[in-house]
């Protein structure tokens, strides 16, 4: 029997593996897109199974909006990744240091 | 009567004049210029001396009104007004009379200089003010006047602003008078304080109640109060009559041109103080150590400093510091309770010196702008009306009867013998030997400039030098000296004329015959005059008495020095002069006043000033505080900018590390 | 008593006067001075035409304007005058045309945004003087350090960044603690009406801390010693306009302030710290007289003699608690009547001085003493002006210098002796530091033919100089008409001052 709490594990594994890509990789600006859409989809997975749960389809229908805007904020990331790639010859993210104090 | 426009008239025709001669210079010009002052002293003079006809002859009543409020608040009230007397029409006739001489002299004085009209409108404005002085009725006005004579005092010792010397002695007089104002207006605080007002007729009507009243300046020790006020009016006095120690700024003050030396510097301004305390007699009758000081002072000053003539030799300092000795004596007068005679003093004072000066004057433009004495000699025979007046001023000056000043000083010598408060006896001492002092360096004066050899030649080729001196070889002119033009020579005849009279027509009246009336009051116990008039017996007695007193013989003693050394035997000054070695040094150098005062209080604020701006100012409060902040701030910054990596993974650690901060406090803090 | 709202026409129409000004641009300079001129002038026109409707025989505010501001705080936007705030709008009138006329050809870049933010500042330096909201005289307060700032921050000097960073960190310091103090008070009274906060009743803790609060934003803007040193340094930077109104009205915000608040909010607690603001004001006096004999740049030779005029203006003010408690009302009016009269006076008189510094400073670039002398020869109608001026720094009877003084000193003496011998003492230190000044700028040779070449002062110069002299002359030989307009709200305060909150 899958219960509510294996979804809610499945999203916290998810999660933590999405930040865990955010602040260990350092090679690829490519990386960090996808560890945050990875995030989206934790939230998500969060929001359907409540939604499940507690018979509410409100939940639903926030995912289909997170799911718009995920799609939205990846074209124009991957549109600002080609323009920095173009600019700086690198899309490593150890060197995109501009705003050091 | 007296009626308020005439008294208004007196001040302001003055006023008008120095107003139109100095913001129109351009337009109305030289004869213009002098036009309009010497008519609005004028004016000045001769309503002055109706006032005075009418005050003693014409039975006028004293006029003491106020024209306008100054200011009103609450009870205190400052008034702006006259209060005509017998002492202050005595005083405004005296003043105008010797004004106006000075403004017909300087016609011819100024002549060639740049600043003719400048010069009319200052000494007109001399004039305002010191009306102003002698007319007022309160202590407010009497103060506007002191200050204002000492502004034009100020100008006109910088009249020659280029000399460096002459703007450094122009400043010197303003400030050291100023420490004299400081005690001044402390004074007139404490007579508002005690007195509640500003007005003589008021402060004076309550002033006995000042008897046993006291004040506590330090914890523990109660001063009179009638002692304090009067001791820091005196102050006030000392600063505008130079006596010891604030005298140093008079014979520096001789930089001016020599007009304002006769009017400013001997006739009138400098007597200001002399005025001032005869005035406030009322006050000054309650307190004998006020009166001691006063003595004292005056009468150090009317000795010591008259030593410091004898070692001079510009012709101007001579009479410069016979100045100081003359108004010590006046000062001495007053501290003996002898009002009428130091007023007496002043006023023949202020004719024969202002004469002395003038003549000087003529004799220095004759030797074109020389003023030292070793370069003249011998001028008797250029000019003979400068050489004759001069004498008579000389021997007024040294108190030969029946000369004025003979009256007024043997009057100060009897009175200062007859007092009996604190320090009498050393004041008679020096008051007497004062008149050896004054008839030496008088005499040695009249001698070095006068008589003996000519020490100056005849250049044709000289540089005809009034403004480039300082190109000019010593002791050569240009061409012969000659006997100054009659602008010039008339007023040191008018002069003469009451420096060989006043003494002789004034001295019943004014000394024995109760002239002053309510104007100047003295306690039973210290009418010295009183006393003395009780020995008068006529003016002719008085004069052929003389021969039997001490003062005469005293006089003639320093007469028949001088004569020995400086006329029949000139080797001998130096000779003297080497045998008493370092007393002649501390009377050359004048005591080292100066180069204490210097050393001390010039040098000493500077440097004081100094350290409070760099250290104090600049060091601690902009350094350590208000840049000590700032730079803190930015030290701290600079440590906490580090953790601004602008790496994204550092922002996004920190942030989980808050979450996880953030969750674990709210666990284990908020279930608890 | 007219229903026009004055007061607000003469803030506003400053305020938006500047706007036609600021559209004149860049191009069009004439245009810009000739419109900020006329603005000045209907303003001062404006404020002459209230004189014969004021009453100066009452303490009350008139001329009074109230409307809700912002209603859940009960702020209001609530106006009036009395005679103190009278004569010092009156001062800042003045000042700002002589100001305008003095920068005709002076200022060359950006005129119309200089007229402009004159025209700006002045309207929040009227509002300041005429608020009698509290929280409305805060925002007046803030607000006119903007003009300020840009006004030194872009016509001034090399170092003018420095300068104006200073000058608005450290008001900015003092009035956050007045803010603090007047939270507290609407905390306690539900009210900013400044005349309900005069009534609140304290205790002495709470009017302690007031104190202090109050004293800490004045004292800053008077500026008091030892928070003054951003004065001389801004004088130094600011052009001579800015400088001119800095020294004539500005200085004067900081003491307008004492005696809106610190005194009448917390009597009791500026009773019992009387004896520091007083020490204070001596160390003024006299230190700073000190340090003034010793400056090398004129402008702060002239600002720290400002610092050591201002010094009066405290004693003044807090010598009457002195006297209050030794029984002394008339003294305590003396006293306090000076300060205010210094404060006109000093008005007048720096801001002639910054003028003929201004006027030396535009022919030859430099502010430095050294590089001066002989303009008594080469320039001898300003020599005159300067001369006439310098003196009514020093205090001489028959200028407005003197008046204010005398008075104080007077009222000293009756609290203390010794506090009037230590105040008399300016008057020789103040003879040393301005006529050494003037010994060495005025008198003396021309040290160089660029000084010797130096044209006399033009008409317009003239006129701002001849302006300011009028007035210094005017109040030195009949001070009653000024000290009427302040004697009924004086003598008001003073006996406020004598009741205890407690």
């Amino acid at each position: 029997m899958i219960t509510l709490a294996h979804y809610i594990v499945l999203g916290a594994v998810l999660f933590c593996i999405a930040v865990a890509g955010i602040f260990i990789n350092r090679k690829n600006v490519i990386v960090l897109l996808m560890a945050i859409e990875l995030m989206l989809l934790a939230v998500n997975i969060n929001f359907i199974a409540f939604s499940r749960f507690l018979g509410d389809v409100s939940g639903q229908v926030f995912v289909f909006f997170i799911l718009t805007v995920a799609a939205a904020e990846a074209a124009i990331g991957l549109a600002i990744l080609t323009l920095l790639f173009r600019n700086r010859r690198t899309i490593n993210v150890a060197e995109f240091d501009d705003l050091r104090g | 009567m007296i009626s308020t426009s005439i008294l208004l008239a007196i001040v302001l025709a003055p006023l008008l004049g120095a107003l139109l001669a100095g913001l129109l210079r351009k337009q109305i010009g030289r004869v213009g210029a002098h036009s309009v002052t010497i008519l609005g002293v004028g004016i000045a003079c001769g309503l002055s001396l109706w006032v005075f006809w009418q005050l003693v002859w014409g039975g006028a009543a004293i006029y003491n009104h106020n024209i306008y409020t100054w200011f009103q608040i609450g009870s205190i009230g400052a008034h702006v007004g006259f209060q005509i007397d017998r002492l202050s029409a005595l005083m405004m006739v005296v003043v105008s009379f010797v004004s106006l001489m000075v403004h017909i002299y300087t016609v011819g004085y100024m002549a060639e200089d740049d600043g003719y009209q400048r010069f009319f409108s200052y000494i007109a404005l001399f004039t305002f003010f010191m009306l102003m002085l002698v007319m007022s009725n309160n202590f407010l006005q009497l103060f506007f006047g002191w200050e204002g004579v000492g502004l034009v005092s100020y100008l006109l010792i910088g009249f020659w602003y280029k000399k460096p010397s002459a703007s450094f002695a122009g400043m010197k007089a303003f400030v050291v008078n100023r420490v004299g104002d400081l005690g001044f207006v402390l004074g007139i605080a404490a007579v508002l304080y005690f007195l509640g007002s500003l007005s003589y007729s008021q402060v004076f009507a309550h002033a006995p109640s000042l008897v046993g009243r006291s004040i506590e300046i330090i914890p523990g020790h109660s001063w009179s109060a009638a002692t304090l006020i009067c001791i820091l009016l005196f102050i006030g006095a000392m600063g505008k009559s130079a006596q010891v120690p604030l005298h140093v700024w008079l014979p520096d003050s001789m930089e001016g041109p020599t007009p304002i030396s006769a009017l400013i510097h001997a006739a009138t301004m400098v007597t200001a103080g002399v005025f001032m305390v005869a005035r406030m007699s009322p006050l000054f009758e309650l307190s004998t150590t006020a009166l001691s000081m006063v003595l004292v002072i005056g009468a150090t000053g009317a000795f010591f400093l008259g030593l410091i003539g004898i070692t001079q030799w510009d012709i101007k300092r001579v009479i410069a510091y016979s100045t100081l000795s003359q108004l010590g004596y006046m000062m001495a007068a007053l501290g003996a309770s002898a009002y009428a005679a130091g007023i007496f003093h002043l006023m023949t004072h202020a004719f024969f010196k202002a004469l002395l000066f003038l003549g000087a004057g003529s004799v220095i433009m004759s030797m074109h702008h020389e003023q030292d004495m070793r370069y003249m000699g011998g001028l008797r025979r250029y000019m003979p009306i400068t050489y004759f007046t001069m004498w008579v001023g000389a021997l007024a000056l040294c108190g030969i009867p029946p000369f004025s000043g003979f009256y007024s000083k043997d009057a100060i010598i009897d009175a200062v013998g007859m007092s009996h408060i604190w320090g009498s006896s050393y004041a008679y001492w020096c008051v007497l030997l004062g008149v050896f002092v004054t008839a030496t360096y008088t005499f040695r004066m009249m001698y070095l400039t006068f008589h003996g050899k000519e020490h100056f030649r005849v250049d044709q080729h000289a540089g005809h030098g009034h403004d480039d001196d300082a190109h000019h070889e010593r002791g050569v002119l240009a061409h012969t000296p000659h006997e100054s033009p009659w602008v010039v020579t008339l007023p040191l005849v008018l002069l003469a004329i009451p420096s060989l009279l006043a003494g002789m027509f004034a001295v019943q009246p004014l000394l024995y015959g109760n002239f002053f009336g309510s104007a100047i009051f003295v306690l039973p116990a210290h009418n010295v005059l009183g006393e003395m008039a009780t020995h008068f017996h006529g003016v002719l007695p008085l004069t052929l008495h003389a021969v039997f007193t001490a003062p005469f013989w005293i006089a003639i003693a320093g007469i028949v020095v001088s004569s020995y050394v400086y006329l029949f035997n000139p080797g001998l000054a130096d000779t003297i002069k080497r045998a008493l070695g370092p007393i002649y040094r501390v009377i050359d150098n004048k005591f080292y006043f100066d180069e204490f005062y210097d050393a001390v209080f010039t040098r000493g604020s500077v440097a004081l000033g100094r350290t409070l701006w760099k250290r104090a100012d600049d060091g601690v409060i902009d350094g350590v505080v208000v840049n000590g902040s700032a730079s803190l701030v930015d030290r701290v910054a600079t440590r906490a900018r580090a953790l601004q990596s602008g790496l994204l993974y550092h922002y996004a650690f920190a942030m989980i590390l808050g979450l996880i901060l953030l969750l674990a406090g709210f666990v284990f803090v908020g279930r608890a | 008593m007219t229903h026009w709202p004055f007061l607000s026409l003469l803030i506003w129409m400053s305020i938006i006067g500047a706007a036609p000004v600021l559209l004149a641009g860049d191009r069009r300079p004439r245009l810009a001075r000739w419109l900020a001129l006329l603005v000045a002038l209907l303003i001062l026109a404006i404020n002459l035409a209230m004189l014969p409707g004021f009453n100066d025989t009452t303490a009350a505010m008139q001329f009074t304007e109230s409307h809700m501001w912002i209603r859940a705080l009960d702020v209001h936007y609530a106006l009036g005058v009395d005679g103190i705030a009278m004569a010092l709008i009156l001062l800042t009138t003045i000042t700002t045309v002589l100001v305008i006329i003095g920068a005709w050809e002076v200022i060359k870049t950006r005129v119309h945004q200089y007229m402009a933010a004159m025209l700006v500042l002045q309207g929040f330096m009227i509002g300041v003087f005429a608020a009698t909201d509290a929280l409305l005289f805060y925002v007046f307060f803030e607000a006119q350090l903007i003009p300020m700032f840009i006004i030194i921050g872009v016509w001034g000097g090399p170092r003018r960044v420095y300068a104006s960073l200073k000058f608005f960190l450290y008001t900015f310091l003092g009035s956050i603690f007045m803010l603090i103090g007047l939270i507290y008070l609407y905390s306690r009274a539900g009210t900013f009406d400044i005349a309900a906060l005069q009534a609140l009743p304290l205790g002495m803790d709470a009017q302690t801390w007031l104190f202090f609060a109050f004293l800490l934003a004045f004292a800053v803007k008077i500026p008091m010693v030892p928070v003054h040193t951003w004065l001389p340094d801004a004088h130094v930077e600011a052009p001579t306009g800015g400088s001119v109104v800095l020294a004539a009205v500005m200085l004067k915000i900081g003491a307008y302030g004492l005696i809106r608040f610190a005194l009448p909010v917390t009597p009791d607690a500026a009773q019992h710290y009387a004896w520091l603001v007083v020490g204070l004001s001596l160390i003024a006096v006299i230190y700073i007289g000190f340090v003034a004999l010793v400056q090398e740049d004129m402008k702060k030779l002239v600002a720290y003699s400002s610092i050591a005029h201002m010094g009066f203006v405290t004693l003044g003010l807090f010598i009457v608690f002195m006297l209050i408690r030794s029984q002394q009302g008339n003294a305590a009016e003396l006293g306090m009547q000076g300060a205010m009269v210094q404060m006109i006076s000093h008005g007048f008189v720096s801001g002639a001085l910054f003028s003929c510094i201004g006027v030396m400073y535009d022919r030859l670039h430099t502010r430095q003493i050294k590089d001066y002398g002989g303009l008594a020869r080469v320039m001898p109608w300003f020599a005159a002006f300067m001369v006439f001026f310098a003196m009514a720094n020093v205090g001489l009877p028959g200028t407005s210098g003197f008046v204010g003084e005398f008075m104080v000193i007077l009222a000293s003496f009756a609290a203390n002796p010794w506090l009037a011998l230590l105040a008399a003492f300016t008057l020789v230190i103040g003879a040393g530091y301005t006529l050494w000044l003037v010994k060495r700028v005025v008198w003396g040779e021309p040290p160089n033919a660029h000084v010797a070449a130096m044209p006399d002062v033009n008409a317009r110069e003239a006129l701002v100089m001849a302006v300011f002299a009028a007035f210094v002359l005017a109040i030195g030989i009949w001070p009653e008409p000024l000290v009427r307009m302040l004697d009924a709200p004086v003598s008001q305060l003073v006996q406020t001052l004598g009741h205890s909150k407690l």
